[in-house]
């Protein structure tokens, strides 16, 4: 009889997080497809209350330990381990968030078998896995078959819709005692807070959003030239923030802020898996990039590939004239 | 201070991607090669904590196409000591690489213990793990792999290392060296150094070629590509034609039929 299923629940500060849900959603078919049992599995202290929310899965096993109450990645590593050889699940799929970024390479090098890292999907026919990684910033996609048990796969966010995974039963819940020691190596201090005072990115209905394309940090008032006749906010790529041309509060992505504004204006920027997971879901999606194979072109509803320096200022003065005729009309 | 930076060779992904003939990798004909983004960061990081705690930077690199411009470019931004790793032996996934890495590294006399091992947090062109996570088990050392700030104690012995978390919010940890840190983001922007200096460099400096240590452990557990593609698109975004003006016309119309403008 083959191992099951498992789902790492990605927990974070006691919360489920909503990727959590989409890769349930996809461990259901893949547990469907293997004629197993899909486990959710939660790590975390004083964190068995969040089973209740994990009613896609047949059953959820949790490891509870003071020593996983603050994210040390190792230590989540053995806790997982241990779980594993204990039960022995045939694939074990991680939600891909900067939460639990090490893992999946962690567990790999502890329990020696390979791992899959990025999927945007996985499937199962005839007993054998397929998955399919992007890779080279979103440009490639490599089809995996993972031969071995268990395989070890990283998932990336959006492979389902969240609320497929959402379900209202109560499963089972089976607690696994395990023995840990707090790693002396590492030690955990604290959460480093966002500033506050600057505007919420996520609240605005208009973004234009600028990425490397956009060469100097002076380019960037171009940016904000066109989010003003728009009435919108300027935010960024992760370059764009780490050269210091935006503040922090401004990166869209996997490890700033997840958006959803009516209009997301994305230029000089390429499309990376880690800055689209923080946009996609905008409503209106315009891409403006200099490389017609760019990836922000398969997520964007209209694509200009065109140089951002030209359709910046001539975007802001069409908006602005169209505003003009528009006042005059009134 | 003793820091070892590893160092990735890794297609521009600015440039088109051409599949290979069996369909299972890329074109590396017409590749143009650039070390890893986030190795630059971690380079800058190596560099930034070298003037603050004095010491020695020591880059290491896996024998690769362009491998010796990225490695002078270190030397002439600062780094002491260049080491390449020859022989290797083709296959190399993540996973092959860190052992051979890592046993490598063991191999050179001299070079371990050094405080801290730099590497990217990630490198865009594979897929079977991450090398700080690899690289620290093999080596027994503790990790982080998202870091974007590292201080020292240099009489304690310990690192105070940021790693990022979603929304921008960081976590702080207290790092007993010698340590493997992956790193995302520098704490300044790589520094950039003109090509007189590169080519300065080459002819004062030079490379260390080592050969890889014995046969690398690396086929465990190492997973091979079956196909690689240009991603289906699905959907593919109907792109703007005609002139700047036309295009920003197009444009409006658009918005103003969903009442944004
Ligand atoms: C753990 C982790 C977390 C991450 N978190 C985030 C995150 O939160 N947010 C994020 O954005 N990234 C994040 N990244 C980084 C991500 O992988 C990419 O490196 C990043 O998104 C690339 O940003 P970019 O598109 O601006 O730059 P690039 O990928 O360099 O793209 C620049 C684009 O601009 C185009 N261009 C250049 N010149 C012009 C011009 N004149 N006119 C028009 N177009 C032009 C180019 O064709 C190219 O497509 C993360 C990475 C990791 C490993
Ligand atoms: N072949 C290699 N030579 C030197 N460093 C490497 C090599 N492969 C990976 N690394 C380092 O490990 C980081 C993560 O790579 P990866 O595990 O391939 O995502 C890179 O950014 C490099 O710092």
């Amino acid at each position: 009889m083959a191992g099951n299923v498992w789902v790492l629940a990605e927990q974070w500060r006691g919360q489920l997080s909503d990727i959590t849900y989409e890769v349930l959603a996809l461990g259901k078919e893949v547990a469907t497809a293997l004629g197993v049992d899909l486990q959710a599995v939660l790590l975390g202290h004083e964190i068995k209350d969040l089973a209740r929310s994990l009613g896609e899965a047949n059953s959820v096993l949790y490891l509870d330990h003071t020593a996983l109450a603050t994210p040390v990645p190792e230590t989540f590593a053995h806790a997982l381990t241990f779980a594993i050889r204990a039960r022995r699940p045939h694939v074990v799929l991680i939600p891909l968030t900067n939460v639990n970024w090490e893992l999946g390479a962690l567990l790999a090098a502890e329990l020696e078998v390979g791992y899959v890292n990025a999927c945007k999907d996985v499937r199962s026919e005839g007993g054998k896995l397929e998955t399919r990684s992007l890779l080279y910033g979103g440009k490639m996609e490599a089809i995996v078959n993972p031969g071995q048990s268990p395989a070890i796969l990283g998932i990336l966010p959006g492979v389902r819709p969240t609320d497929q995974g959402r379900a209202d039963a109560m499963p089972p819940v089976e607690e696994l005692t395990v023995d840990l020691l707090e790693t002396s190596s590492i030690r955990w201090k604290r959460y480093l807070e966002v500033e506050a005072g600057d505007i919420d990115i996520s609240k605005q209905e208009v973004l234009v959003s600028v990425g490397r394309g956009i060469q100097s940090r002076d380019n960037v008032a171009l940016a904000e030239d066109l989010a003003g006749a728009l009435g919108g906010a300027v935010c960024g790529s992760r370059p764009v923030i780490d050269q210091g041309w935006l503040p922090l509060s401004r990166q869209v992505g996997k490890s700033g802020v997840v958006v959803k504004p009516k209009l997301y204006v994305a230029a000089g920027i390429s499309g990376a898996p880690e800055h689209v997971e923080g946009m996609k879901n905008s409503d209106l999606i315009v891409a403006v990039n200099s490389d017609p194979q760019a990836p922000i072109f398969n997520v964007a509803h209209y694509g200009i590939n065109a140089d951002v320096m030209d359709v910046l200022p001539t975007l802001t003065e069409a908006v602005h004239s169209r505003k003009e005729v528009k006042k005059h009309a009134a | 201070m003793k820091i070892i930076v590893l160092l990735k060779m890794v297609p521009d992904v600015v440039e088109e991607l051409e599949l290979a003939a069996d369909g299972k990798a890329l074109d590396t004909e017409f590749l143009r090669m650039i070390a890893n983004e986030f190795d630059n960061h971690a380079l800058e990081e190596a560099l930034l904590l070298k003037e603050k705690y004095s010491g020695t930077v020591t880059v290491v690199a896996l024998d690769a196409p362009e491998v010796d411009d990225a490695l002078f470019t270190a030397l002439a931004k600062g780094a002491d000591q260049a080491l390449k790793i020859t022989d290797g032996d083709g296959t190399l996934g993540t996973r092959a690489g860190a052992y051979r890495l890592a046993q490598t590294l063991s191999s050179v006399p001299g070079l371990l213990p050094a405080d801290l091992i730099l590497t990217g947090a990630q490198a865009i062109d594979d897929l079977d793990g991450l090398t700080a996570p690899l690289v620290s088990h093999l080596l027994g050392l503790p990790q982080l792999a998202i870091v974007t700030k590292i201080s020292v104690d240099t009489t304690a012995g310990v690192a105070t290392v940021l790693r990022e978390f979603p929304g921008g919010v960081r976590g702080e940890y207290e790092v007993k060296l010698p340590a493997v840190l992956g790193i995302q983001a520098a704490e300044k922007p790589p520094r950039y150094v003109p090509v007189a200096k590169v080519r300065a460099a080459m002819k004062s400096q030079a490379i260390q070629s080592v050969p890889a240590a014995t046969a690398a452990d690396g086929g465990v557990g190492l997973l091979p590509v079956e196909e690689m593609s240009k991603p289906e698109v699905t959907e593919h975004a109907q792109m703007l034609k005609g002139s700047p003006e036309e295009i920003a016309n197009q444009l409006c119309e658009i918005l103003a039929a969903r009442g944004l403008l």
